[in-house]
């Protein structure tokens, strides 16, 4: 990214003319796209899989009758959420709802957020594991092209004067107070989002990949190491949950940041590539 | 709590609202069901068995578990109790009667009963069972390797696949289940007569149950009172190789 088109001299007034940096090559873009649809597929049908058994436990086994960690249930009339001994009422959102057609259910998730909308573990399960091909392709493709052509070097890796915790939490403030980078420093990126993508093409997405596969009865026999990595089945299907909402939790505030960082410069970056820079804010800042 | 309980009145409200998000619902559940999405979906299915079988050692063992590990309760699933007289004579009489057909593509047909099967060699295995909803059990079974019996039969060279008929009805049809010759032949995959060494319950599938370590339960059919040898799946049920799989589009490769 940053191949200015106009060079960006800093000590020169404001431009009249917006200078427009090239930011994101098409794999970057072709892959967001791609995996924003996948990953939107993968949590809602996994949320339909999740409904087949609403409960979570540690350790390498774990039924009806074995002490769950997580449950989302429900009694006679209300719904409910569990996490250890914390429990909280959730009627009308989780455990019990009343569907689009009046019906109340008492499903875990509720049917809108589900593929499909109605409860099919089958159905459910042809959709996650044939998106789940699409994003391990995807991520391994990419990964490979951010390693060989420059993009990690380049754009992603973390200088050694960016890991001073004063810099993280100068850009921590930034952040709070919604003060963006403005001028040539917005054609780079921060370092909290250079670690919030490291973290996402780099831990969060190999975890699912690899705590969903702990889940196949198939590879647990010839891969078993992977069974020990996670501590058992039981918690690499907790571990694969959480770490679904960890990049749902990275997917709120990637789209809050995109929505008060400008949507439509933003949008259009990652649609043709090319994004405006914010003039330099007069404070010098 | 109950402050975050809803009140009727207001669930209804929010019905009302939901409704008019209800064409779009609709719309996602028509992407869903059109033969063409299906299909591709599927795709799924065949890449995950292709890659397994091509990928990972055919013969690996499941991991299998000591005592120590199993299972305070080891939840049934599916039949609990299958209807029927028949049924309920064969388990009044502790199944001296009951008989297990080898039938089809085989050199020698056989008919044995329960004490053939429990005087052939004995295989134990502490082994891990996962269910397609999520949950999982260890239990022990013990019980006669199904490559034993099917050398006793002589499998012909053109058989592909195993199909287990079992003894309990669900809804319009009896249960059955299929899997392919490497699955078959595994040392592992055995038809056991115990559980956790006490004599096969009925809610697990007394008499005889099958045990195929690495996929999931559904494949694992109970009250077997069939074995057969076929080429093809095509003449059996609607075809694909199991209950759940003709009725709701279970998978039939469950390894994943």
């Amino acid at each position: 990214m940053a191949e200015a088109k106009t060079p960006v001299a800093s000590s020169a007034p404001a431009p009249l003319a917006p200078v427009r940096v090239y930011r994101h090559r098409l794999p970057t873009r072709i892959w967001h796209w791609v995996n924003a649809v996948t990953l939107l597929i993968l949590l809602m049908s996994g949320l339909t899989i999740f409904n087949a058994h609403p409960r979570l436990y540690w350790g390498e086994y774990g039924a009806n009758f074995d002490r769950a960690w997580l449950v989302i249930g429900s009694t006679a009339d209300s719904g409910y959420l569990r996490v250890g001994d914390w429990r909280i009422e959730t009627t009308g959102v989780l455990g019990r709802w009343t569907d689009a057609a009046g019906e109340e259910k008492t499903w875990a998730f509720p049917g809108w957020s589900t593929i499909p909308t109605s409860y099919s573990l089958a159905d459910g399960r042809r959709w996650h594991l044939f998106f789940a091909w699409v994003m391990a392709i995807g991520l391994t493709l990419y990964m490979l092209w951010t390693l060989l052509r420059g993009h990690l070097r380049k754009d992603l890796h973390v200088r050694r004067a960016e890991w001073s915790p004063r810099h993280i939490w100068l850009d921590v403030k930034d952040h709070a107070r919604l003060r963006f980078p403005t001028g040539e420093a917005a054609a780079r990126y921060g370092i909290l989002q250079k670690l919030s993508y490291i973290g996402v093409i780099f831990v969060l997405l190999p975890l699912m990949i690899a705590t969903g596969l702990t889940m196949s009865p198939g590879l647990n026999a010839s891969a078993p190491w992977l069974l020990d990595l996670f501590g058992g089945r039981q918690s690499a299907r907790s571990i694969h949950f959480i770490a679904a909402w960890a990049l749902v939790a990275f997917f709120v505030v990637h789209l809050a940041m995109v929505l008060l960082a400008g949507p439509l410069n933003e949008i259009r970056s990652m649609v043709t590539g090319w994004f405006r820079l914010p003039p330099e804010r007069k404070d010098g800042a | 709590m109950n402050n975050f309980v809803i009140p009727r009145r207001q669930l209804i409200a929010r019905a009302g609202g939901l409704a008019a998000t209800l064409p779009f619902l609709s719309a996602c559940d028509a992407i869903n069901d059109a033969p063409a999405v299906r299909k591709i979906l599927s795709m799924g299915e065949e890449m995950n068995r292709a890659s397994q079988r091509a990928l990972t050692d055919r013969n690996a063992l499941a991991r299998e578990f000591s005592r120590a590990d199993l299972s305070p309760y080891f939840r049934p699933n599916g039949t609990r109790l299958p209807a029927g007289a028949a049924y309920a004579a064969h388990a009044a009489s502790g199944f001296a009667d009951w008989r297990v057909a080898v039938t089809g593509l085989v050199a020698r047909p056989l008919s044995l009963s329960m004490a053939d099967i429990r005087a052939m060699p004995k295989r134990t295995q502490i082994t891990r069972h996962d269910c397609v909803e999520g949950w999982s059990a260890i239990g022990q079974w013990t019980g006669v390797q199904l490559s034993h019996i099917l050398a006793a039969a002589g499998v012909k060279d053109s058989v592909r696949y195993i199909v287990f008929r079992c003894a309990d009805r669900l809804g319009d049809a009896l249960y059955y289940e299929s899997c392919d010759m490497v699955d078959a032949r595994h040392p592992q995959t055995i038809m056991a007569w115990a559980l956790n060494d006490a004599v096969l319950p009925i809610a697990n599938g007394a008499p005889l149950r099958l045990r195929i370590e690495r996929q999931l339960g559904y494949k694992h059919a109970k009250y077997v009172n069939a074995i057969e040898a076929v080429a093809s799946l095509d003449a059996i049920g609607a075809g694909k190789g199991g209950y759940w799989e003709d009725r709701i589009d279970y998978e039939w490769y469950a390894g994943i």
